[in-house]
């Protein structure tokens, strides 16, 4: 006979039917006897009955973009988000949840294959999911930096201070492979981020060096925009979970960076022997009109974009809308290119080869090939 | 599963930047707590689009009334569940006042029955996400995986008596879901770990 210590001691496994078959005959005589341990074992049987499984409702991020704009509306706040860290402020948000929110601790150990267009041909590098969220963690430091912030990288072997430098350090610097412990890092540093350029936003000349060139804060949160996105599409195609385009407002934003960046991007293929020379080097003065592509973006956060096909090499430097340059126009358009959104964005993420972009071409064909190489060489690992 | 409640710094922060004005805060706070709060109000109200205004309705008043959480109070979780419990049992009311009117189907006890219901089963959930992760834990082994209480202990990695005491000692948490005066069932939800 079992003592009423051990008895009550059993009522919670008792109440899950979760004792041995003695043991439950043993309580329940027991409980035909005592009053407080009948009592007890009632409110605890009504207990269960409130267990449920939760329900693993994913929010709509959409929904984020709502209840936010509501809020800011009735109390319109005294540090605004700049508008053009939204978009790295939403692509962040939505790669943490649902996306990695939902991703079983193996899931953060599948393979993932990251793709770029290395300037003459497509490359690719393998990681794992969480090597991903590194890899964002790693070139996002590159703008917290910039702004004064930790460098997630310190107190690791210094390696280059390119994207894919800084990436490589962090992986070979990590004493094992990269494991979900990352997303937190990663999360605070993107929250910190977005917090950071929202008090300092206005002072517009800050710019951020990505070893090699370097962009203004404002596109340089663009650009991570841009990446979270792609590498979220990369690691929801891991795990085999639905992902959505950005906001059409936020991609938008996104293609006109990509458009500002290509006229320098030409330039510098060009010095370096990989698109075909300019065609107004003495003809057109500086500033004045030269020749152009219409590049058109089809779908919602489309555009249209006048290219400046002959804009000089800027000097280790992707700086758009240089005054020096020839200045697109549309007296000068040789080319018309029409993308759908979605292709576009493919090969600027280096995940379509250039050749087999899915484009609409009218005119010039060098200077369409031109602008679409230059396009998918905006990609990096 | 739910996160542990945050750190009362974090809270005291997050309230002061909210304060100020930041609109990078109410993010932050969103992305905290969007899930406990649509959650919630799913669970008494059982409709995406009810769930979503309530949603709404919570981070407005948060973001409008930051300096309604008293920290000394507890957590600033906890605050956030406790406004959404409100609200969404005041809406649920609300609506099924509004359907009693109009179809004159069933009765003012049966009303506040599902009220009651809906709302300790809110309550229940919230208190399941916020028990200490070790009485969690052994709950869902010996619920949803139907483990038995030995089973718990090898799983787990802890004695018999430890699984017994976590199983009991969880259902004794979960079962103070139902201790609120029915005649005030839009009453506080308890707050576990808040004292």
């Amino acid at each position: 006979m079992l003592e009423h210590r051990v008895l009550k001691s059993l009522l919670g496994a008792w109440a899950l039917a979760a004792c041995s078959a003695e043991e439950t005959a043993a309580v329940e005589v027991h409980l035909g006897g005592c009053g407080p341990c009948a009592d007890e074992a009632r409110r605890l049987r009504e207990a269960v009955g409130l267990l449920q499984r939760p329900e693993s409702l994913d929010l709509d991020p959409a929904l984020r973009t709502r209840v936010l704009e509501s809020c800011l509306d009735r109390r319109p706040p005294r540090v605004p988000l700049p508008d053009w860290a939204a978009p790295y402020d939403a692509e962040a948000a939505r790669l943490d949840a649902p996306l990695l929110q939902d991703i079983g601790d193996a899931e953060w150990h599948a393979p993932v294959r990251l793709r770029w267009f290395d300037g003459r041909r497509p490359a690719s590098r393998r990681t794992t999911v969480a090597g991903v969220i590194a890899h964002l963690l790693a070139v996002d430091g590159l703008v917290a930096v910039a702004l004064g912030l930790d460098d997630p990288l310190a107190g690791r072997a210094a390696g280059s201070a390119t994207p894919r430098g800084r990436t490589e350090a962090y992986w070979r610097d990590s004493h094992f492979p990269p494991t979900r412990s990352v997303r937190v890092p990663w999360r605070e540093q993107s929250h910190q981020l977005v917090r950071t350029v929202s008090f300092t936003g206005g002072a517009g000349k800050l710019s951020v060096p990505y070893g090699g060139f370097e962009l203004p804060l404002h596109d340089a949160m663009l650009d991570r925009a841009f990446e979270c996105w792609v590498h979220a599409e990369d690691i929801a195609g891991a795990v085999d979970y639905p992902y959505e385009p950005p906001a059409p407002r936020h991609l938008n934003r996104m293609i006109d960076l990509a458009a500002r960046l290509l006229p320098a991007v030409l330039a510098a293929r060009r010095r370096a022997g990989l698109a075909s020379p300019a065609r107004a080097r003495h003809l057109v003065p500086a500033g004045k009109p030269g020749r152009s592509l219409r590049l058109e973006i089809e779908g919602s956060g489309g555009g249209e974009w006048l290219i400046a096909l002959d804009a000089p090499a800027l000097s280790a430097s992707l700086e758009w809308g240089d005054p020096h340059g020839a200045v697109a126009s549309a007296e000068g358009e040789v080319a018309h290119v029409a993308l759908d959104g979605a292709e576009f964005c493919r090969l600027a993420a280096g995940h379509v080869p250039p050749e087999e972009a899915a484009a609409g071409q009218l005119g010039d064909r060098e200077a369409i090939r031109d602008v679409l190489f230059a396009a998918a060489s905006l990609s990096r690992m | 599963m739910a996160k542990e409640d945050a750190p009362p710094r974090w809270d005291r922060r997050m309230q002061q930047r909210l304060t100020h004005g930041e609109a990078a805060a109410l993010g932050e706070c969103y992305d905290r707590f969007a899930s406990l709060v649509h959650g919630l109000a799913h669970r008494v109200l059982g409709d995406e689009e009810a769930a979503d205004g309530i949603t709404r309705e919570v981070f407005a008043h948060v973001w409008q009334n930051p300096e309604a959480y008293d920290p000394k109070q507890g957590p600033l979780r906890s605050w956030v569940a406790m406004l959404t419990h409100r609200l969404a049992v005041q809406r649920l009311r609300a609506t099924e006042t509004a359907a009693l009117a109009r179809d004159a189907r069933g009765t003012p006890e049966e009303l506040e029955h599902k009220v009651r219901h809906a709302s300790v089963t809110a309550r229940a959930d919230y208190i399941v996400t916020s028990m200490p992760a070790p009485l969690r834990a052994a709950l869902e082994r010996a619920y949803f995986q139907r483990r038995d209480y030995r089973q718990t202990a090898t799983d787990l990695g802890i004695t018999e008596d430890e699984a017994r005491r976590r199983l009991r000692l969880g259902l004794q948490l979960l079962s103070t879901a139902y201790d609120t005066d029915p005649s005030e069932p839009d009453a506080a939800p308890d707050e576990p770990g808040a004292a």
